[in-house]
């Protein structure tokens, strides 16, 4: 796919990636390297995966990190309930220990977790490793792992080599420094917040019924709010729920309905220190600029 | 990594021609030396990339290496400064990383000593001076309380008149101490192990087939331990200055044996001395701190510190595994509600905030001082630390994080 035909089928899709970004997800299928997105939260890390399934119409296969996330979870586990049940039923039927055997550690036993289901795809499905940051040394090393070789092995089982090779996105906070093996392996964007331009058009994509003037005046609000000193700055998932709201509410400028704008500013900042800090008077100054 | 190791780049065939495959060898190892890890790998691939692109397009073929190459954020805001030294001869060889973040950044442009006001001033004057009665007091009090041997005279000696190598050999000793009860914590991967709280179905499984089904043998699991780790924030200030190089021996120490751990140290801004601290030859490490620690000595915006570091290193440095020291007498030029605020942020990201305080140990101090009442609702434990014994009396209280 040509880079221009990436960005126009985004687009399609509601997603507005700016160059920097398009040309990381060129890359991507050129070399068949994975992808790790940094940035703020709600920036628009895991819609970037969503729509990246979208447009090559295949599966999205998630796996959320946690503290403690191990093989079990992210790659295989065995039924342990139906294997010893299969073993109970079959105690009295005379068969062959070794038969028992081979059929509890077949794949009708085995119980697929993200990473295995990923590489059993016919199709290459887009492979969304989310907050890697939040698991654990240890599993960065796993995750190499099957990153280098697109293979897993059970050892029950045998090898499990890859079907297709999935498209691998991973996104990270930034909690914790990534190893350099890690990040070697990965192309890597710094996901910012969007410009005013492309705020616009997200919000144009992301809002039914949204005008132009409401979208471009959210968007230079929001980029002011994002200037204010918060502990939390409202990410464009927050500016696509309040443009949702204020259409929702009937509102077609800011600074003709200033009131309702006030009232439904919970959607933008999200913290009790932040709404205390962000006073009326700070909003109406805001909502002064904007107008 | 062998530097000759890109030259094996320079017998693939390239629709560009050898000569170009040579421009972009040469651009790879000024990344190398830039600081950037570049490998055969990326090598191999920048080179598809460019045969995938227009090259009489500089700016294009920037755009398309940056993510390849560049593999963080720090590393891509400099990459187009490099890129455009090496392609485009803009005369630039070396491009220094950006300095402790943008807070820090800003701080170096303000002159390094604020205007103190005179109240603040004038305490932190009397600090310094108070040097023998004070001591003498407390001493006399040790001896009172009964300590005979000499170890334990030792232990309540004042950090300030602590010199002598013996004395400095304890303290390492007790970072020992230290180190060893912030090791054991618990964590949420589990190991299989002959005693634990969850059963491993896994093995029993297969241990089960020998019996017909029946789970006679029993394995578990258990979440093994990790240690905590330590972000120790150092005050460098003048006020705290008889103090500071012990303080700074216990970091070094402290960071030695737990290498996850991180250090900074903050005066009229904020140091991140961990890299420093982590030097092995330590006469090394402590010439590079001096050069650091400029304005070392000065006054002290807490407040300032501790947001910068709650802003811009907190998110990264302090985990669910953190415990955050501060060493500091919180005697603060800044507004308290400035320290106030970046207190509750890091209370809320640090497993324990612990506030070691020399002058705690003083007799009749109360923390009274604007900075220090405003910082101390957000303050796990409040302890004092001008002496061995009070550090010894802390290690329990760890043990209990």
């Amino acid at each position: 796919m040509d880079r221009k035909d990436i960005t126009d089928r985004l687009a399609q899709h509601g997603y507005i990636a700016g160059p920097d970004l398009e040309m990381a997800l060129w890359l991507m299928d050129l070399l068949g390297r994975p992808l790790l997105l940094e940035g703020e939260a709600g920036v628009g890390k895991t819609e970037t995966a969503k729509a990246l399934a979208a447009v090559y119409a295949t599966k999205l296969i998630r796996l959320q990190c946690y503290e403690g996330l191990d093989a079990s979870a992210a790659l295989y586990e065995w039924n342990y309930q139906r294997q010893l049940l299969s073993i109970k039923a079959r105690e009295t039927s005379g068969q062959d220990p070794k038969e028992i055997e081979r059929s509890i550690f077949s794949e009708d036993y085995l119980l697929e977790r993200p990473l295995l289901a990923a590489i059993r795809q016919e199709t290459p499905p887009v492979l969304l490793i989310d907050e890697v940051d939040r698991a654990d040394e240890e599993f960065e090393a796993l995750l190499l792992e099957v990153l280098a070789d697109f293979q897993v092995s059970i050892p029950e089982f045998g090898t499990v080599t890859a079907r297709s090779i999935p498209r691998v996105v991973l996104t990270s906070n930034g909690t914790r420094e990534l190893s350099d093996a890690l990040r070697r392996r990965c192309l890597y964007h710094y996901v910012d917040y969007p410009g005013l331009d492309q705020e616009t058009r997200i919000l144009l994509a992301r809002v039914p019924g949204i005008s132009s003037t409401l979208a471009d005046q959210i968007a230079r609000f929001v980029a002011l709010v994002r200037k204010e000193d918060l502990r939390k700055a409202p990410g464009v998932a927050e500016s696509i729920d309040w443009a949702a709201s204020l259409v929702g509410l009937g509102v077609a400028r800011i600074e003709a309905a200033s009131e309702t704008v006030l009232e439904s500013l919970m959607c933008l900042v999200k913290t009790r220190e932040d709404q205390g800090s962000f006073s009326r008077e700070v909003a109406e100054r805001l909502i002064g600029k904007v107008a | 990594m062998n530097r000759d190791d890109l030259d094996t780049l320079l017998q693939l065939p390239h629709s560009a021609g050898r000569a170009f495959v040579r421009r972009m060898v040469g651009f790879l190892r000024s990344l190398r030396e830039n600081g950037f890890a570049v490998g055969l790998g990326e090598g191999r691939d920048a080179l598809r990339i460019a045969a995938a692109l227009d090259l009489s397009r500089p700016r294009q073929l920037r755009a398309a290496l940056k993510p390849l190459l560049a593999t963080r954020r720090e590393e891509a805001q400099r990459f187009d400064a490099v890129f455009d030294a090496y392609w485009l001869r803009r005369g630039v060889k070396h491009v220094q990383p950006a300095s402790v973040g943008a807070g820090a950044k800003q701080a170096s442009r303000r002159p390094m000593l604020g205007p103190v006001p005179e109240r603040v001033a004038a305490l932190a004057d009397t600090v310094t001076r108070a040097t023998g009665e004070e001591v003498n007091a407390a001493e006399s009090e040790a001896l009172r309380r009964g300590g005979a041997s000499r170890a334990e005279s030792l232990s309540r000696t004042d950090f300030r008149h602590l010199d002598n190598p013996d004395d400095l050999e304890l303290l390492d000793q007790l970072v020992e101490t230290f180190a060893i009860s912030l090791r054991r914590r618990l964590q949420r991967r589990r190991k299989a192990a002959r005693r634990g709280e969850r059963l491993d179905l896994r093995r029993m499984l297969h241990a089960s087939i020998a019996h017909g089904g029946e789970p006679i043998e029993i394995y578990r699991r258990h979440a093994p331990r990790r240690p905590l780790r330590p972000v120790l924030m150092l005050d460098a200030s003048g006020s705290m200055s008889q103090y500071s190089a012990i303080f700074l021996r216990f970091m070094l120490a402290l960071l030695k044996r737990l290498p996850e751990g991180e250090g900074y140290l903050f005066h009229t801004r904020l140091v991140e001395i961990g890299p420093v601290l982590r030097e092995r030859r330590r006469v090394a490490a402590l010439e590079r701190l001096s050069l650091m620690a400029e304005g070392w000595g000065g006054g002290t915006r807490i407040g300032e510190c501790l947001s910068t570091f709650a802003k811009h290193h907190a998110r990264r440095a302090l985990r669910g595994r953190s415990i955050l020291f501060i060493l500091s007498d919180g005697y603060d030029t800044g507004e308290p509600e400035l320290l106030a605020k970046a207190m509750t942020a890091l209370a809320k990201r640090a497993r324990r905030v612990i506030w070691l305080n020399p002058l705690l140990g003083w007799r009749g101090y109360q923390p009274i001082a604007g900075g220090m009442a405003a910082a101390l609702p957000h303050i796990d434990v409040f302890a004092p630390a001008h002496n061995l014994e009070s550090l010894t009396a802390l290690a329990p209280q760890l043990a209990r994080a």
